[in-house]
């Protein structure tokens, strides 16, 4: 193990105030604060309860198809000179990692007696979870999706009535995720007696941060034990990439008492970590994106997932205490990492995770030496993603 | 901070001759004529002012506030010309701002609650700041002399209500719906129970708040709570175009309901 592993207590239990380091908190109203406190309590209680694991570990092993498998990059690690291997969450079911977590705050919904969800969605990969989730439960979902989302993803919209979800349309702000996170919080002051806030990341007051982390933490501890067997230890570089931040929280909490370096990407035009200054919004303190007075600025990006111009708490933590690092793709190398990886694997992935694959190409053999191991979370599969890389991409590519 | 603040001692001296409290609200900068619109306000019978400072994402707020807050930002406005334009209203009733966290962060603690004492502004409400975080901003406000104004809300259980009510200062503000602001054809029945819940552990003037958008509403919820605060319907006839003499007449009618 090398120099910075495990730092003392990096991703563990945040203070009963919620806090990693300076950053996390619960900052909201009064009308939500007992329902943040009851969530805590909720969820304290089941964490620790071996039957809610089992309920929920079966279903995401039978219904959710865990574990997802390790797949080694051949041809893809032999064009980079790296030794890529994917954790593969395009393959749990609905298609990315977010069912993790909405297993699991379905099943806490149903616990604490309330029969509704509500959630906000960027990309619509959780907002169709928790429609999915709410299905398999018999839980009422509504989903707040911001106007230009419902627009570059409409058939995930689709897919969420489909599932029996209301879907709401956000017109206000920049008609993105953050606004999809107010009118969803909106929604929760006012229905709050009898409808849980299913957040989709690592984001937003205490408990959500932790909570949601350690739904995912699924991911990083499967993949810690495949790697064991396919590397004979942990990779050398693990690397997710970073909306909220949830995939990455729980590949990272897999990690973060190893050696390995710990890589968060985000989409260059919504790089809270890295442009970010500390300031407060959606119940969290952590880095976002704001102009001299603090109004919140808007991300951009060709990816729904990670248009969000902050980052949760604990990532902004975690980069704090220099255990993880965060780095940006830029839109035009993650449409290339996305066509690579469909020529070499015959994977298509979502562009969230091409973020994470784009920092690895232009990294092999520069900050990531020539022959190391390197584990990405492939969050999510790309089918949501071709219409709009098929326009993007246009003519050039079928020029070629 | 020694002994009740300008806002509180205000608020206190009108209950004690037997008036309801009437605090409208107000967005800077949500028209040209926001100085004017406050100025009828408080002529038309204001006991004090809310007004409200833009944030790019009020998650308190519902569809007027924000339109508000939209139409604001888009003016222009920032946080430091806003309360520069206060410092010269003269109004003649205090003045509570209301806004989020961030810009309150951003501007820095200290600094913040200098430029609104400096202003002459009297209060402070921070919605999404919980009791649990409070401290911080409310430590400079007390050391500036700026009241911080905290939330009682329709869950909010009776113990967790007289810590609220002792980190308090000014009024205390009774939610009197849970949601976000804007009008409603109904009173919530949780009302009277809230405030009953603060009477117990407060002497400070209540003040309920959100979703009372009538005379009659005003009028009702002013039989159990020292006072109301009416924003949205304000807000939304100001946008309308109803000008310092539209908003001074409404708050007019909303003074005589109490009155009557
Ligand atoms: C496939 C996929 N990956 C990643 C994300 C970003 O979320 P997070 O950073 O919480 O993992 C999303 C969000 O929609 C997504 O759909």
């Amino acid at each position: 193990m090398s120099g910075h592993g495990g730092a003392p207590g990096a991703m563990a239990r945040p203070g009963p105030d919620g806090r990693f380091g300076e950053f996390g908190g619960r900052f909201v109203p009064e009308s939500l604060v007992p329902a943040c406190l009851e969530l805590e309590a909720a969820f304290d209680e089941a964490w620790a309860d071996p039957a809610f694991r089992r309920r929920l570990d079966d279903l995401l092993a039978h219904y959710g198809g865990r574990p997802t498998p390790l797949t080694e990059c051949r041809r893809l690690s032999e064009r980079l000179g790296v030794r890529v291997v994917l954790k593969r969450e395009d393959l749990a079911h609905t298609g990315s990692h977010k069912l993790n977590n909405v297993v699991g705050q379905a099943l806490l919904t149903e616990r604490m007696g309330k029969r509704r969800m509500v959630a906000e969605t960027g990309a619509g990969q959780h907002g169709v979870a928790a429609a999915t989730a709410a299905a398999l439960l018999g839980l009422a979902c509504t989903v707040f999706m911001g106007e230009v989302d419902t627009e570059r993803q409409a058939l995930n919209v689709f897919r969420m009535e489909l599932l029996g979800a209301e879907v709401r349309t956000v017109r206000s702000g920049s008609r993105t995720l953050k606004d999809a996170v107010n009118e969803a919080l909106r929604e929760w002051v006012a229905t709050v007696e009898d409808t849980h806030y299913c957040v989709g990341s690592v984001m937003g007051p205490h408990p959500y941060p932790y909570m949601v982390r350690e739904l995912q933490r699924v991911v990083g501890e499967e993949a810690r034990r495949q790697c064991e067997t396919l590397l004979g230890g942990p990779p050398d570089v693990v690397v997710a990439c970073v909306g909220g931040g949830s995939n990455a929280a729980g590949t990272f909490a897999g990690f973060v008492d190893t050696g390995a370096r710990l890589v968060g990407v985000e989409a260059a035009g919504g790089a809270a970590a890295t442009n970010g200054v500390p300031g407060v919004l959606h119940g969290m303190r952590s880095r976002l994106l704001q102009d001299e007075d603090g109004q919140i600025l808007e991300a951009e990006s060709i990816s729904a997932g990670l248009d969000y111009p902050g980052i949760g708490p604990e990532h902004a933590y975690l980069g704090a205490i220099g255990r993880a690092e965060y780095q940006v793709a830029t839109d035009q190398a993650v449409l290339e990492a996305f066509t690579l990886l469909s020529r070499t694997e015959g994977i298509i992935p979502a562009l969230e995770p091409a973020h994470a694959l784009a920092w690895v190409i232009a990294e092999a053999g520069r900050s990531i030496p020539p022959g190391a191991t390197v584990l990405v979370t492939l969050s999510g599969r790309g089918d949501k993603d071709v219409a709009q890389v098929k326009d993007l991409l246009g003519s050039s590519q079928r020029q070629r | 901070m020694s002994g009740p603040g300008r806002l509180e001692a205000a608020l206190r001296d009108r209950r004690a001759e037997g008036r309801k409290l009437l605090i409208p609200y107000v967005m800077a900068g949500m028209v040209a004529d926001w100085v004017p619109v406050l100025q009828a306000v408080a002529a038309a019978g204001a006991d004090a002012i809310e007004v409200g400072l833009p944030f790019s994402d009020p998650m308190l707020d519902g569809p007027v506030i924000q339109a508000a807050g939209q139409a604001a930002l888009q003016a222009g406005t920032t946080v430091a010309g806003a309360i520069d334009r206060l410092a010269t209203a003269d109004l003649g009733v205090p003045v509570v701002v209301m806004t989020y966290y961030n810009l309150v962060f951003r501007t820095g603690h200290r600094r913040f609650a200098a430029a609104l004492a400096n202003a002459g502004v009297a209060g402070a409400l921070v919605p999404d700041l919980s009791l649990e975080e409070v401290d911080p901003w409310a430590g400079a406000a007390d050391d500036a002399g700026v009241e911080t104004v905290l939330m009682v809300a329709p869950p909010t259980p009776l113990d967790r209500a007289r810590q609220l009510a002792r980190r308090a200062r000014g009024f205390l503000y009774a939610v009197a719906r849970m949601g976000v602001t804007g009008e409603r054809a109904d009173l919530d029945a949780e009302v009277s129970a809230t405030v009953e819940r603060a009477r117990q552990v407060t002497d400070l003037p209540i003040c309920a708040g959100i979703g009372i958008s009538t005379p009659a509403q005003a009028r009702a919820v002013s039989q159990v709570a020292d006072g109301v605060v009416v924003g949205s319907a304000l807000v939304r006839r100001v946008l309308e175009g109803a000008g310092p003499e539209g908003a001074g007449s409404f708050v007019a009618e909303l003074r005589a309901a109490l009155d009557g």
